[in-house]
């Protein structure tokens, strides 16, 4: 231990009441992140332990942990799909802005992009239900008719349209701005003289940006992902407006017969909850917590793994 | 492989800003045309020019005609990527591609011109341009480490050998030394003396010495002034520019009494 030292940077600070106020607030702050996360994560913990060792009602299924797979299954399952839309999605918009559209236009997108960001969830929920769900029906019909051989469509279609796929839609429409306004930002921050090495090589413009922009821009890519799949998998109003679900397991995207998810299971049946039940919500909320914490803990494992030094 | 350039009162602009009027100047095969001048009159201006890289600035064009063997690189129906295939580039800090490795950034250019080209040869042309760049003896037991962990001066050479090895007419250098070393400054003037027996090759360059060691022919550019365009002064064998020019301005200039 040093004893000796902080003396004399003590006396310094003496001098700096400026430094004095800005230490107090900033440790006060981060102590108090600390206490309201810990606070949060015993308040799970306390109040799902009944629920998880406890029996559970018998309408509800054998123990805890049969009851809450259907609902992680539902909210893994959901969310991939959103990201599988949204990723390509919003990186192809985003290498558009950046390098293809003339700057004006460029300028509109950006600024439409992050009104995106702006409409309420619930707003999103009732324009699933009122407007996609009734115009995708007639497709998910053809697809059960056509393709119903592939699992993921294999009949009967649903007759509302209300299906997990249109709620993945509208989840990946929803994540679609968080993620095209990062790569967006890292897209430009490509340096100027990896694009113009590729350039002056004879790359076309797709080129340059396999061989400059993409590679420069993958952990940002993956971690923007990242934050996506962290809002879809959280999301509650609008997957609880739009999707009818009746709790299964099931891989099959157009049919009446959907999985829930934990946040939109939470948000319909708390109202009504009593006893054990408010137990087992409360237990499913800790288990999409731990996914979370789970798919950021791998996020920076992956950022961490292709992050390669000299990305000047 | 090398091949003559014949620029033709070439007037090159930044959106309404003329940077650069009336350049008309010979560029011979098989040897080296240093540009020298000032700062921003315009020498790279007119390099970029060369192989069509200046107007992937946004507003950037030119007027009047860059003629290689005597086909206008400005013509209509000419594609910029096709002449930027041609002419190869070094650009003035060394720019390696930092995620992929020595041998990628080697065959970063032929790929995208021949993607079916067989492991051997790959392995042979690889070796034949690092070697073509003095770069191989330090580098061959480490040709899958990324290209930015090398040197400074190693990263240029690996630049240099990524612009031969997809064979260009001509080779165009913007000041490649200007961010390293003196011994490595030196290795890479005795490589393109050596590269000057096969490439046409244009090198701009703050360093005097460095251009009458290196070039045959000299080009002095000049400004009139900030917001001036400019414009080549003088043009003519690098020993009669450095030791009898013409104009008086090239004399000031070489002789270290201005800029
Ligand atoms: N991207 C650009 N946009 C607008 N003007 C530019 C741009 N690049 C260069 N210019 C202008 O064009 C003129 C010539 O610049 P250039 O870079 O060709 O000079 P240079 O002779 O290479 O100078 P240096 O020796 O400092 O490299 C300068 O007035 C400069 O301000
Ligand atoms: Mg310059």
């Amino acid at each position: 231990m040093t004893t000796a030292a902080p003396a004399a940077p003590r006396a310094a600070v003496t001098n700096r009441p400026a430094d004095i106020v800005f230490k107090a607030v900033s440790t006060t702050a981060g102590v108090l992140i600390l206490i309201a996360l810990g606070g949060v994560a015993l308040f799970l913990v306390v109040q799902a332990v009944p629920a998880i060792i406890g029996p559970i009602p018998e309408e509800e299924g054998a123990n805890f942990w049969a009851w809450v797979w259907p609902l992680t299954f539902g909210t893994l399952w959901s969310a991939l799909l959103a990201m599988v839309m949204a990723v390509p999605l919003a990186v192809a918009i985003a290498l558009f802005i950046t390098h293809y559209a003339p700057r004006k236009l460029a300028q509109f997108l950006g600024y439409l992009i992050d009104l995106l960001a702006a409409i309420p969830s619930v707003i999103y929920g009732l324009w699933g239900i009122a407007v996609l769900a009734p115009f995708f029906q007639p497709g998910y019909i053809w697809l059960a008719q056509n393709l119903g051989w592939l699992p993921l469509f294999s009949p009967p279609a649903s007759g509302t349209g209300r299906t997990i796929l249109t709620a993945s839609i509208v989840l990946a429409v929803m994540v679609l701005p968080i993620i095209t306004a990062l790569c967006r930002e890292i897209f430009l921050q490509t340096p100027r003289l990896n694009e113009e090495a590729a350039l002056a090589l004879g790359a076309t413009r797709w080129e340059m940006i396999k061989m400059a922009v993409l590679p420069h821009g993958r952990s940002g890519i993956i971690a923007s992902s990242i934050l996506g799949l962290g809002r879809a998998l959280g999301e509650t109003m609008a997957v609880a407006m739009v999707l009818a679900s009746s709790g299964v397991v099931s891989f099959v995207l157009i049919g009446s017969q959907n999985p829930s998810t934990i946040a939109a299971n939470i948000a319909l049946r708390f109202p009504e909850a009593h006893g054990i039940t408010v137990n087992m919500l409360i237990g499913s909320g800790l288990v999409l917590f731990a996914i979370t914490l789970l798919v950021n803990a791998l996020s920076r494992w992956i950022i961490a793994k292709t992050t390669v030094d000299g990305g000047r | 492989m090398s091949k003559r350039i014949e620029i033709n009162d070439l007037d090159i602009y930044y959106g309404a800003f003329k940077a650069v009027e009336g350049v008309s100047i010979d560029i011979e095969p098989r040897a080296v045309t240093a540009f020298i001048g000032p700062s921003g009159c315009g020498k790279s201006t007119v390099l970029r020019s060369l192989n069509r890289m200046h107007e992937v600035i946004a507003g950037a064009y030119v007027d009047g005609e860059v003629l290689l063997d005597g086909a206008n690189l400005y013509g209509p129906g000419v594609d910029p990527v096709n002449v930027r295939r041609q002419i190869g580039m070094v650009f003035q800090r060394p720019n390696p591609f930092p995620t992929m490795t020595i041998r990628e950034n080697v065959l970063a250019g032929v790929l995208l011109n021949n993607r079916r080209m067989s492991r051997s040869d790959q392995d042979d042309l690889v070796e034949r341009s690092l070697r073509g760049a003095n770069l191989w003896n330090e580098v061959k037991d480490r040709l899958g480490v990324p290209g930015s962990g090398l040197s400074g001066g190693q990263q240029q050479r690996l630049c240099i050998a990524r612009a031969i090895a997809v064979s260009p007419d001509v080779l165009l250098m913007d000041e490649p030394c200007s961010a390293l070393d003196p011994i490595s400054t030196l290795a890479i003037e005795d490589l393109i003396e050596e590269l000057k027996t096969e490439y046409t090759i244009v090198i701009v360059t703050h360093n005097m010495q460095q251009a009458s060691r290196v070039s045959d022919k000299t080009a002095f550019f000049n400004i009139a002034g900030t917001g001036k365009p400019g414009k080549l002064i003088e043009f003519d064998e690098t020993a009669k520019i450095f030791s009898n020019p013409s104009v008086q301005s090239t004399e000031d200039y070489v002789s270290g009494r201005f800029g």
